[in-house]
């Protein structure tokens, strides 16, 4: 028998670390993984619920999660790839114009 | 007792995983620490009972989402990142920022811990075939959307990702 808390401080921590990695990374790539690092931290909150109130629907909840994560790191590797071409650089700092 | 130690021992890998994320300068150092992040993730999933979406975890996460990370990394062949101006700044604002937020969060959750109880584990509550019915048929129409989703996420990407090169930006959407 593990407490909730344990569960709830663990994903705290990721989601903390991701938000810092967001804040203070300046490769895109590098911030595009920090968002991951969050959404796990999440899904991980997802799961300790759904295993505490005996609910499955947390469980499909962290599914959905996923399909969209998959979704948005497409895209958003696409995005990358296209601001790549056109700046020849990927610090965030120079890249400060949505203007190609 | 044992699933303690288990709990304990992924969680570390977990958060040292995160933490190498933030300390290495090199993009694909981080990407391969992520993925250690997400494995032991789907470790903790399978203390929870959550077998189902531990297998996802590791196919969907691990497998798909960081083969793709790692393959733009290659890509653009990524260096080191340079420290500028504005990331110095972010530094000295965000960590205390980040850290205040995490000490709010922590504050509240022991605050209300006599509300949290102990998660059993072991009762396989995340098995297939209970997940199969529960998103066949209650979530049948989310299920649906997410189709779609994945559909417009395909070809935005092929849209994106192909050059733009002799205005072969309209013709190139016919095909994806």
């Amino acid at each position: 028998m593990i407490p909730l808390s344990y569960y709830l401080v663990l994903s705290g921590i990721l989601f903390v670390c991701g938000v810092l990695g967001f804040l203070i990374k300046r490769n895109i790539i590098t911030i595009f993984m920090s968002i991951e690092l969050m959404l796990n931290g999440v899904n991980l909150s997802f799961v300790a619920f759904a295993a505490h109130w005996h609910a499955l629907s947390g469980q499909v909840f962290v599914f959905f999660v996923m399909v969209v994560a998959a979704a948005e790191a497409a895209v958003g590797l696409a995005i990358i790839i296209a601001v790549y071409r056109t700046r020849e650089t990927l610090n965030v700092d120079q890249v400060n114009l949505l203007k190609l | 007792m044992l699933h303690l130690i288990l709990f304990l021992f992924f969680g570390a890998i977990c958060v040292a995983g995160a933490v190498n994320l933030l300390a290495q300068s090199h993009p694909i150092n981080s990407a391969l620490s992520l993925i250690v992040v997400m494995g032991s993730l789907a470790a903790e999933y399978l203390l929870l009972g959550a077998e189902f979406l531990a297998a996802v975890q590791v196919i969907v996460y691990a497998g798909a989402i960081m083969v793709l990370f790692v393959i733009t990394i290659m890509l653009l062949n990524a260096g080191k990142e340079e420290r500028t101006q504005g990331s110095r700044v972010a530094i000295v604002l965000g960590i205390p920022g980040v850290l205040i937020g995490a000490v709010l969060v922590a504050w509240t959750l022991v605050g209300r811990s006599s509300t949290t109880q102990s998660v059993s584990i072991g009762a396989l509550w995340g098995a297939p075939k209970d997940i199969a019915r529960l998103l066949f048929r209650d979530f049948l129409l989310p299920f649906e959307v997410t189709s779609v989703l994945i559909l417009i996420a395909i070809m935005g990407a092929v849209v994106l990702a192909s050059r733009p090169e002799g205005g072969a930006r309209g013709p190139r959407k016919d095909e994806g």
